[in-house]
């Protein structure tokens, strides 16, 4: 399948190797992959500070540099999240349209399209804390929530239950939101710190000696916390741990 | 008036670690028996639906309603008045109780009255107000707002409110049991009651087809404050209109559950006429509702049944406090009723949020909390209420992301500068970042690099592009 990657601005300045597993990962799984070289970010940033005219000319970039795919996968709940439900403010040209269609988190395109049924290559014998941002949970509905009474699933975890040697280990607030939010994490620091501090806290008492994401946002912001906090726990994008963590990963991982 | 500073009011309320730990146990607490309520009831959702829609039907015909419940109330032989705002709901109070001579006033919980200042209001006029429900009592007491829709002072340990107790009632200052502070209070408040010549109840529902009011309370407070003087004013919000008598049923089961994860609450009053030799008054209050009501994205707020449950799951509100969002609706709802009353003055309570939509899912009557905060924002950034700071750096932002080659730059300076700058000197995102948390360490090239340099050869489609 031919797939265009989306690599979030974040995750292009500061994560690079998320946006190689999540490639590789692509690649290995058969897609071919484009990755358009002029594209920068969602939008995301602006609009939600409410400044939906600064994101405007950000967002039609968007959708300049990834209209002329059929498939677009970017590893990032809220981005993705942004794309489908936020890009109100363009005139819906058939282009917007057909973006907002097409464009999936990964873990949704692994789950949903791909239907992935193995990771050979693949293993991680360790305890895991698996954190689900809020835009995959409530915004992608990629897991079932507490809030409404719903039969359980989970399509990170369905996918990450066919990595070798995976434990999972069960905070007490699993869906709790980590505090990120954005510029959220900045404009409100002391009540974002706080959110961060008690997340990762909940998945270190539950045992995990990795957390695992598919938003690297989120991670960035825990890791923050955790490094500050001096607790000893990794962090890991889904894709790196469903590509095969390498040793270099794996240090990293640990900060 | 300044806007409200939620960030340094969170701060503050973040150092007294007791307090905090305290509330989020508290409140996490009532979510899991809210939880626990929802999944013993299948039909949960659609409880929830139907909740949803009886309100929207209500709010589209609300003058026919209000009109409907007025006639029959007046049948009963109630007294109804119309307050346009604050002041005139205020102003017919003091009236009535200048009339009665009343000196005293016995009230259970009502944010109405809250919202129009309503005490200080009388105060100023020689007449005291009496708070009978023990939380509101405890922030009367000590001077503060309530800080909780349901529980008023769920912010404080018993050891704060043995201190306010030791001041205002001369209770044993070194005595922190509850059982031992509430009956205190009670004791010192039951003479009151006994003596008042009026009291006052705010109202839960009102009930079109009947002309009743229905008060909901766990201390019964409210039959207190309404069965023991003659005088007995009601304070009514108009969108707490509901059509018909079972319509109640429906919002009696999801009120409590929503809130605290009981049923029902101890007591579910109905109040339809005065009571042989007694008045009764119902006081209509629009201050700012129909206005609410035309704004075409938030009037859906009005559904709101104030059972607390956004307040209680949002992960904000129970890290920074209900008194943080400095109105008299806090957490969530409040996020995006406040600014309806005062744009400048809550324009940055959107931004006291996540976005996490945690709020919107445990609704009763659905309301879409999170996306009108998102919308709230966008209303917030075009009137150009934004702090200079965020607003040039959005538009920075905005053109820096639009322009690729412009990104590039930013990146590759970011990879050279960052990893040598002295925290001290980057300046503010930077620095609140880095008030709890470590940066993460900077690779040495972007994905894109990294790109370029393994795979740009077999891209077709990366080639023509730079
Ligand atoms: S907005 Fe919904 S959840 Fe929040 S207090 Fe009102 S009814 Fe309850």
């Amino acid at each position: 399948m031919d797939v265009a990657l989306f690599i979030p601005c974040f995750i292009d300045a500061c994560f690079p190797q998320v946006g190689v597993a999540t490639l590789e990962l692509l690649e290995r799984l058969g897609c071919s992959v484009s990755y358009p070289m002029k594209q920068t970010c969602c939008g995301q940033p602006m609009a939600n500070s409410g400044c939906h005219k600064d994101a405007e000319a950000t967002e039609r970039l968007f959708v300049r540099n990834f209209a002329e795919y059929d498939v677009i996968v970017g590893p990032s709940a809220s981005c993705v999240h942004h794309i489908r439900h936020h890009l109100d403010h363009l005139e819906q040209t058939d282009e917007v349209q057909h973006v907002r269609q097409n464009t999936f988190e990964l873990v949704e395109f692994l789950h949903d399209v791909l239907k992935v049924e193995a990771f050979p290559w693949a293993s991680f014998p360790h305890r895991i804390g698996l954190h689900n941002s809020c835009s995959s949970l409530r915004g992608l509905r990629e897991a079932s929530m507490t809030e409404i009474d719903e039969p359980f699933f989970s399509k990170p975890k369905a996918l990450l239950e066919k990595v070798a040697g995976i434990e999972f280990v069960m905070p007490q607030r699993p869906d709790e939101c980590c505090g990120f939010g954005g510029t959220f994490s900045v404009t409100e620091a002391p009540v974002s710190v706080k959110m961060g501090q008690d997340k990762v806290t909940d998945h270190h008492t539950a045992g995990a000696e990795y957390i695992v994401s598919a938003d690297m946002s989120c991670l960035m912001h825990q890791q923050g916390c955790a490094k500050r906090m001096g607790l000893d726990i990794g962090f890991l994008h889904i894709a790196q741990v469903l590509n095969g963590v390498s040793e270099q990963e794996r240090a990293h991982a640990r900060g | 008036m300044h806007a409200v500073d939620h960030v340094d009011n969170a701060r503050r309320f973040l150092a007294l670690t007791d307090n905090q730990a305290f509330l989020d146990r508290n409140l996490w607490g009532l979510r899991q028996k809210r939880d626990a309520q929802m999944k013993a009831h299948p039909e949960w959702q659609a409880l929830r639906t139907l909740a949803s829609e009886i309100k929207e039907h209500a709010l589209s015909h609300l003058d026919d309603y209000l009109e409907m419940f007025e006639r029959n109330a007046l049948a009963n032989g109630v007294h109804v008045h119309w307050a346009e705002d604050a002041e005139a709901h205020n102003r017919i109070v003091h009236q009535l109780l200048t009339a009665h001579g009343v000196k005293t006033l016995v009230k259970s919980k009502s944010m109405l009255t809250e919202e129009c200042d309503m005490r200080p209001y009388l105060a100023e006029r020689g007449i005291e107000v009496v708070e009978t429900d023990l939380g509101e009592r405890i922030q009367q007491l000590d001077n503060e707002m309530p800080s909780h829709v349901v529980v008023p002072a769920v912010h404080k340990l018993a050891r704060d409110v043995s201190k306010v107790f030791a001041r205002t009632l001369g209770t044993d200052p070194d005595n922190h049991d509850p059982h031992y502070l509430a009956e205190r209070q009670r004791e010192a408040t039951r003479p009151l009651m006994l003596a008042a010549q009026a009291g006052m109840t705010g109202c839960n529902f009102a009930v079109a087809e009947t002309g009743a009011v229905t008060v909901c309370t766990n201390e019964g407070n409210a039959d207190l404050s309404a069965n023991l003087p003659p005088l007995h004013l009601v304070s009514i919000g108009i969108e707490k209109i509901i059509p018909r008598q079972q319509d109640l049923g429906v919002f009696i089961r999801l009120l409590s559950r929503s809130a605290l994860g009981s049923p029902i609450t101890q007591y579910t009053s109905h109040f339809r006429a005065p009571r042989r030799g007694g008045e009764m008054h119902f006081i209509l209050v629009d201050n700012g509702r129909s206005a609410r009501l035309a704004m075409a994205d938030f009037w859906y707020s009005l559904k709101c049944i104030r059972c607390s449950a956004c307040m209680n799951t949002c992960p904000v509100y129970r890290r920074s406090g209900g008194l943080s969002y400095g109105g008299v609706y806090s957490g969530p709802i409040g996020a995006i009723i406040d600014p309806t009353m005062d744009f400048k003055r809550y324009s940055t309570l959107p931004f006291a949020s996540t976005l996490n939509g945690s709020c919107t899912h445990v609704c009763p009557v659905k309301i879409n909390i999170h996306e009108q905060i998102y919308k709230w924002r966008e209303l917030v950034a075009e009137q150009h209420d934004l702090p200079f700071i965020k607003r040039s750096a959005m538009k920075t932002a905005g053109i820096i992301l639009s322009h690729p080659l412009l990104y590039r730059g930013m990146v590759k300076a970011m990879h050279t500068t960052v990893p040598y700058l002295p925290s001290a000197l980057v300046n503010s995102p930077l620095n609140a970042w880095c008030e709890g948390r470590e940066l993460p360490p900077m690779p040495k090239q972007s994905f894109r690099q990294w790109y370029v340099e393994h795979r740009q050869h077999n891209d077709p489609h990366g080639v023509h592009t730079s």
